[in-house]
């Protein structure tokens, strides 16, 4: 079976270049499943978790948005910031997800709430993955 | 007697110095690698990003609506994303930069407004009375994505709400360790580059090309203030580490200079003192 190779790039940094069987991601309309010869595809995505399974290993990483560009053997994926499963910092997540906490239940300014919905989502969405690595390992 | 202590004096704080800016120099040095390889590590993004946006750009119906961030007005105003260190001691890095912004501030017929990037530029700005938008400082030597999304938030809302109707990016371009450039380059409206050959395959676009471009255009510019960022810290850094490295070649000069000096003026003592006691002696017998 043919391979799809898979650039996954931030502005900072190439998180990952690997070759895998099948690519899921969280497009901007829904979940993605992208297979080899897949036909070309731009598209934008959101908030979540990029999966990418490789035999019988799952890789995952959080993205918080970016695009997605799918050719019949390569998918490049840019996003805004990437990290893969075992570099997030849980600790961190949890500050984040509390402080968003705090913030909405003050209800203060709309940009405030909108920012920190938006912040509570990427903390949860990081510790989910993190937690999942978590009970696959243990 | 006197001179002898001053000549030394001087010897001492001269070493001193000298100390100092071999100090400066390594750290500007070591920064400096670590600047490069962040502008390497952030080009494959830049260059995809490019391709992306020239591939939808032209993917466009003629004739439709141009989006916002790619339509050309004719300017009113004008708006310069000036980047500048926030500390001096590297050289004329920054008063290049600010002569060259000036420059080119003169030339425009129309009002220009300035988002200042570091202090330096910023206090330039405000001592010429310049009409200074927004200013950001202490970004620190490694700053990410993150940290100059505001500045292309602000530069992107005043182009939309049409405060500005054209805005360029004035930054200290890395050309090598020896030469860094001032250069102005124009960051809105985007240019897209014409797509290349390897692109005709056809797309299917989710949800439409207008769509996934609405959404590109923002994080382009992100993207071209983070580089020129990234470009200015290698700039910056390899600025001080010649500009110390010379200071350090001219005082380590002056301490020979000094010492040649002070040898002089000690043998001139001694013989003085030799030909007195000679003459004492002589005078006795």
């Amino acid at each position: 079976m043919s391979k799809l190779k898979i650039e996954i790039i931030t502005a900072e940094r190439v998180v990952l270049q690997d070759e895998v069987d099948m690519v899921v991601a969280p497009g901007i309309d829904g979940q993605l499943g992208i297979l080899p010869h897949h036909v070309p595809l731009l598209t934008s995505l959101q908030l979540g978790e990029l999966r990418l399974k490789k035999g019988s290993e799952e890789i995952s990483l959080a993205i918080t948005g970016g695009f997605l560009e799918v050719q019949p053997d390569r998918v490049v994926v840019l996003a805004d910031a990437a990290e893969r499963e075992e570099e997030i910092d849980v600790a961190r997540a949890e500050q984040a997800k509390k402080r968003a906490e705090e913030r909405l239940s003050f209800r203060t300014g709309e940009m405030d709430l909108a920012r920190a919905d938006v912040s509570l989502a990427r903390s949860l969405m990081r510790l989910k993955i993190a937690e999942k690595r978590r009970r696959k390992k243990g | 007697m006197s001179t002898i202590r001053l000549i030394k004096r001087r010897i001492k704080s001269i070493s001193n110095t000298s100390r100092i800016t071999k100090a400066m120099e390594m750290v500007a040095s070591s920064k400096m690698r670590k600047a490069q390889q962040r502008v390497l590590a952030s080009r494959p993004f830049a260059l995809k990003m490019n391709e992306l946006l020239g591939h939808l750009a032209a993917q466009l119906p003629p004739g439709e609506a141009l989006h916002p961030l790619l339509e050309h007005r004719s300017p009113q105003r004008i708006g310069v994303v000036h980047i500048t260190a926030d500390r001096g001691l590297c050289g004329g890095l920054n008063a290049n930069m600010n002569r060259r912004a000036a420059a080119f501030m003169l030339e425009q017929k129309v009002p220009v407004s300035v988002v200042n990037i570091g202090r330096k530029g910023r206090e330039f700005m405000v001592r010429y009375g310049r009409d200074v938008r927004a200013e950001f400082t202490a970004l620190g030597d490694q700053p990410g994505l993150l940290d100059i999304a505001p500045v292309a938030r602000i530069v992107i809302d005043d182009y939309l709400s049409g405060r500005v109707d054209q805005v360029y990016l004035a930054y200290t371009e890395f050309v090598s360790t020896i030469t860094q450039r001032p250069v102005i380059q124009r960051l809105l409206p985007v240019e897209p580059l014409h797509p290349g050959g390897t692109y005709l395959v056809e797309f299917l676009y989710e949800p439409s090309p207008a769509a996934v471009l609405d959404r590109l255009l923002p994080r382009f510019v992100e993207m071209e203030v983070y580089q020129a960022v990234l470009e200015h810290i290698s700039s910056e850094h390899s600025a001080r580490m010649v500009a110390m490295r010379n200071a350090t070649e001219n005082a380590k000069e002056l301490i020979e200079d000094l010492t040649l000096t002070y040898n002089k003026v000690r043998q001139e003592a001694i013989t003085k003192e030799l030909l007195d006691i000679v003459g004492g002696a002589a005078a006795l017998g």
